[in-house]
């Protein structure tokens, strides 16, 4: 394994090549790590050679159960018990971490090398102050005055841009937004002034704004101190902002690293490819409606695929060859003699020459798309806090504001904000799982297929329609209905009534695709149950009707049939989230809301739902309503956008024209921090400070003030934004907006 | 009875092997080989299994034989391994049918507490409000009082019979099962899917016991054992205090009451039934701890 194509760094490269060689910071040679537990042991890691050199950002990509974690862990030798170190050796400055005495690794750890991880909840002491747990820091590694080592805190929180630092320091954790409290993670890291600081996907749980925030903070800290970077995403977008160099890890070992650009640029191995394609374009124009599709890697990562001698990727890679691929250990190789850039394949010539496969376009017409079925106005959602005793406390949470709009048979409408912004308040509200307190959801049928609306043009093959004449006004609830329709029986009012409450047919017309492929089955129920159950119970299929249904389900979301005897457990989250489609399918229903559908699952799958999602609308008389805190995913799917910000629509329109400007400052806020896994993306102009403002009060003017970069002082915090209107696309703002007529609300 | 091992939830970590549904004594031998103290407890409670179900087989004498000539030497002898008692009658013979009551009477009456325990549980998570707060301070009032002192009352008042042991094991125990299966409710019932049942319109009832109900099944299974061991000991004690089974039939706890006298004598007779309410509550408690490791790692 040693003499493997490895950067060679005991002594100068021949050329004198990019990389800083004497002098890395971390130096990672042939890394392996085993796991040894009762069934046998496992490599968790094999041959992972990498350096860091001081002041610089490395990125460590893959996807979940690839070995990221293992490599930080290894690193600051904190292997959990079963696990241990078989080969290689970890460099920290020129000496083996192995070998270090238990002293000098405490020396090390949280001094020298620092970690962020990515929950900042289970970093931080919920009974100790913030300030506490800075000066900790310190006053463990050799400070001895606890004034300075307050000093130090109160500076150090300035430094990560947390407001009033010194009332901070008298705060515990639990009083902090989880951005907050990851900035006091970093704070706390950088205390020791370390020289390494290992980031282990520290922004994942948090909102695109906040994550811009983040990341942002982190490069100019970077700068400031010369810390050297250890981070680990399965983000493509973040690591690009972020690190000059990236390693991509697959089964645990090393397939491809170079500089960020060499990587994004010209990816050389068949999975670095795949992930890159695997993404929803963030520059083409918008296409909405999912009808491009998008390029998924086949198959999962097995536990079976680390033991491979050859490349572990085999099994899912398009390009394989069994003699050069399986039959030996495969080295990593510079790409196109590049020392820099190598990637771990033997056949780098035939990926290379290998064109992406062209992503089909499928066409749509079918009779009643763009009919409206749902049509929101003014729905509301109010939470009456209880206060003592069960008596009603005064203080209401204002969770969804005079939300309108309007989901189309065949189309996708999408509904992106910040967590708090009351987006999966209304999907809860439309499914019914709560009431809405005010305000009407009217559910329609769609008109039998006669009736064709005369040859709407589709938006995404003509970007130049601007006027959509088919589309409803949000404000304008009833509008217009599609021809040949009688609105008495057509239509019914669900806005105001749960679940329980709703006719068995009106329940099968709306299902669910939920977030979290964990929960979203039964445990305890085979897949064949979780599918015949909906079959029987709404559509009283007999069981043998159900058996032959169910098959069907099961091609339809491309699914082998014999999945069907197995528990969820033993199924992938990307397999698992398909059989939640498959359900939300089994009732035949005419409206299906996604929350989240893929934000739980690896890039490699998310494309896979994705383009299941896309298929769906083709048939022309589903609507999509998608939830989602992802912009490249709604920029891909949506055919509609409204944009939510404290339980309001502050912008809604047709998805070409949301996506173009004029915005609503928010709107161009979360465009901007969206990460882009583009290295040239330029950096976001716009970082929102701040957080969301409490729900529990009612805002005299707009909910966006307080975080507004463009606010318009004395006049956005005290009166409700005007809904300017461009056309279709509707903007609550008080700015004015080039080309647009003033509506009052 | 006690050999029958229901399907354990395994969390596996490859999703591809174990495709089709095993079978269902392979989960069985996998759970009591997952861990080595559970298959200690296994084997301990297939031993006394074995001697309960074929006690009159495995006997030479009946447990009630009483012949006073064999007080003269009741020491364990070629003809009665374990000797005899103060009536003279056979050791082994009370013994082995001695197991076949506490393994009927222990089982049911927790079998009785499970589901009782488990309708109330699920009653007071599902629907929360004033169901919750009722069941709750009903469950917590009864748990307020010594338990012994509860059989005691009951008993005392509606006679010493296996059913009355029953129903008082299994009223006394069902406010913890209650418990148990109320805190996972309020975790699962907010799941997705119980999300996408209620969007069905699927009955409260079908969305206890079907969609909550299998899941609680990994604590109440362990518990269902451990609370085998503590009914074993609370049988044994009835027994001692005199309100257990009525004699004359072989009771453990009673063949303890009866010889603690002649300890310091005879101290087979006394030691010789505590020794099998030890393991057969160890065999339980093993066992208990073997599908919790079991359930953790499969």
């Amino acid at each position: 394994m040693a003499e493997t194509g490895d950067r060679v760094r005991e002594w100068p490269m021949p050329d004198g090549a990019t990389a800083p060689t004497t002098t890395a910071m971390l130096t990672l040679d042939g890394l392996g790590v085993e796991a040894n537990g009762r069934r046998g042991s496992s490599r968790i890691l094999q041959d992972v050679s990498f350096d860091i050199a001081p002041g610089e950002a490395f990125g460590l990509v893959g996807e979940s159960g690839c070995g990221k974690s293992t490599v930080a862990l290894a690193v600051m030798r904190y292997l959990g018990r079963g696990l241990s170190l078989t080969n290689g050796r970890i460099l920290f400055e020129g000496r083996d971490v192995a070998a270090m005495a238990t002293a000098e690794l405490r020396a090390l750890r949280g001094n020298r090398i620092a970690m962020v991880y990515q929950d900042p909840m289970s970093s931080l002491n919920p009974v100790m102050t913030i300030g506490r747990q800075l000066i900790e820091v310190p006053l463990l590694h050799g400070e001895t005055d606890a004034a300075k080592a307050r000093a130090r805190a109160i500076a150090m929180l300035g430094e990560v841009r947390l407001p009033d630092a010194t009332a901070m320091m008298e705060r515990y954790p639990h009083q902090l937004s989880g951005g907050q409290q990851q900035r006091v993670v970093i704070a706390m890291a950088l205390m020791a002034e370390p020289k390494l600081l290992i980031m282990d996907e520290p922004t994942t749980g948090l909102d695109v704004t906040i994550e811009a925030a983040i990341l942002d903070l982190v490069t100019e800290l970077r700068a400031k101190f010369g810390t050297a970077i250890l981070f680990i995403s399965h983000n493509l977008g973040t690591v690009a902002r972020l690190c000059d160099r990236i390693g991509v890890l697959y089964a645990g070992r090393l397939v491809e690293t170079g500089s960020i650009r060499d990587v994004f640029k010209a990816p050389a191995h068949p999975y670095t490819r795949g992930l890159l394609a695997a993404l929803p374009e963030h520059k083409a124009p918008v296409a909405g409606g999912g009808h491009r599709r998008l390029s998924p890697i086949d198959g999962t990562l097995k536990a079976a695929d680390r033991a491979r001698t050859g490349c572990a990727f085999a099994p899912r890679c398009g390009h394989v060859e069994p003699v050069a691929c399986e039959t030996r250990p495969i080295a990593l190789t510079a790409v196109m003699g590049d020392g820099a850039h190598m990637a771990r394949c033997s056949r780098l010539a035939v990926v290379a020459a290998a064109k992406p496969s062209a992503r089909t376009s499928m066409p749509a017409a079918a009779a009643n798309r763009g009919q409206v079925l749902l049509a929101l106005d003014k729905l509301s959602k109010r939470y009456d806090l209880t206060g003592r005793f069960g008596f009603t406390s005064g203080a209401s949470i204002y969770a969804l504001s005079d939300a309108s709009m309007a989901a189309r048979a065949g189309e996708t409408l999408a509904i992106v904000g910040e967590s708090g912004s009351g987006k999966s308040t209304l999907a809860k509200v439309v499914s019914g799982l709560i009431p809405a307190t005010s305000g009407s959801a009217t559910l329609r049928r769609a008109a039998p297929h006669s009736s064709a609306p005369g040859g709407r043009l589709r938006e995404a093959e003509s970007p130049g329609a601007t006027e959509d004449t088919g589309a409803l006004h949000t404000s304008a609830p009833g509008g217009r209905l599609p021809t040949g329709e009688s609105p008495g029986a057509m239509q019914e009012e669900i806005g105001t009534v749960g679940v329980d409450q709703r006719s068995p047919d009106t329940r099968r017309r709306i299902q669910m695709v939920f977030q979290n492929p964990d929960s979203t089955l039964n445990p305890s129920h085979s897949i064949e149950f979780a599918l015949t159950r909906p079959l029987r119970q709404q559509r009283g299929l007999s069981r043998a009707d159900a058996k032959a249904e169910v098959l069907k389900l099961m091609e339809r979301v491309r699914l082998p049939a014999d999945l069907l005897r197995r528990k969820p457990h033993q199924l992938s989250g990307g397999q698992r989230q398909r059989v939640a489609v498959a359900r939300a399918l089994a009732g035949q229903p005419d409206l299906i809301i996604a929350d989240e559908p893929v934000s739980a699952l690896d890039v490699s799958v998310q494309a896979a739902i994705v383009n299941l999602l896309g298929e769906l609308l083709e048939t022309g008389d589903l609507a999509l309503v998608l939830i989602s805190h992802d912009l490249g995913l709604v920029r891909h799917m949506a055919d509609w956008v409204a944009v939510m910000y404290l339980g309001r629509i502050v912008e809604y329109g047709p998805a070409s024209q949301v996506f173009a400007a004029p915005f609503h400052p928010y709107t161009e806020a979360l465009l901007e921090a969206a990460p882009k896994p583009d290295p040239d993306a330029s950096a976001p102009a716009i970082v929102l400070k701040g957080n969301m403002p409490s729900p529990t009060e009612r805002l005299a003017g707009c909910g966006f003030a307080s975080r507004c970069p463009k606010k318009i002082e004395g006049v956005c915090e005290r009166e409700m934004p005007p809904v300017r209107q461009f056309g279709a696309h509707t903007i609550a703002c008080h700015r004015e907006l080039s080309g647009g007529a003033t509506t009052s609300v | 009875m006690t050999e029958v091992l229901p399907r354990l939830e395994t969390r596996d970590a490859d999703a591809d092997v174990g495709g089709t549904r095993d079978p269902w004594l392979a989960v069985g031998l996998r759970v009591l080989t997952a861990s080595p103290i559970g298959t200690i407890g296994g084997v301990i409670l297939l031993f006394w299994a074995i001697v309960a179900l074929f006690a009159p087989w495995l006997t030479a004498y009946p447990p009630n034989r009483i012949d006073y000539l064999l007080i003269a030497d009741p020491y364990p002898s070629r003809a009665h391994w374990l000797g005899v008692d103060n009536l003279g009658r056979d050791m082994w013979s009370r013994i082995a049918h001695g197991a076949r009551t506490v393994l009927t009477v222990a089982p049911i009456a927790v079998l009785t507490a499970a589901i009782l325990g488990s309708i109330l549980g699920l009653l007071a998570g599902y629907r929360g409000g004033w169901i919750d707060a009722l069941i709750t301070r009903i469950g917590d009032t009864m748990l307020a009082f010594p338990k012994i002192i509860l059989y005691l009352i009951i008993i005392a008042k509606f006679g010493a019979s296996a059913f009355n042991i029953i129903a008082v094991i299994g009223l006394t125990s069902a406010p913890i099962i209650a418990r148990i299966v109320r805190a996972v409710t309020l975790d699962v019932k907010n799941r997705d899917y119980v999300a996408a049942a209620r969007m069905r319109g699927e009955s409260a009832a079908y969305i206890m016991l079907v969609e909550i109900l299998p899941n609680v099944r990994g604590p109440l299974i362990v518990d269902f054992f451990l609370r085998l061991g503590y009914t074993t000991i609370a049988i044994g004690v009835l027994g001692f205090l005199g309100v257990g089974l009525p004699p004359p039939d072989p009771d453990w706890g009673g063949m303890v009451k009866e010889t603690y006298g002649l300890l310091f004598v005879y101290p087979h007779m006394t030691l010789i039934p505590c020794l099998a309410i030890s393991t057969l509550v160890i065999g339980f408690n093993f066992l208990a701890t073997g599908l919790k490791e079991a359930g953790q790692d499969g």
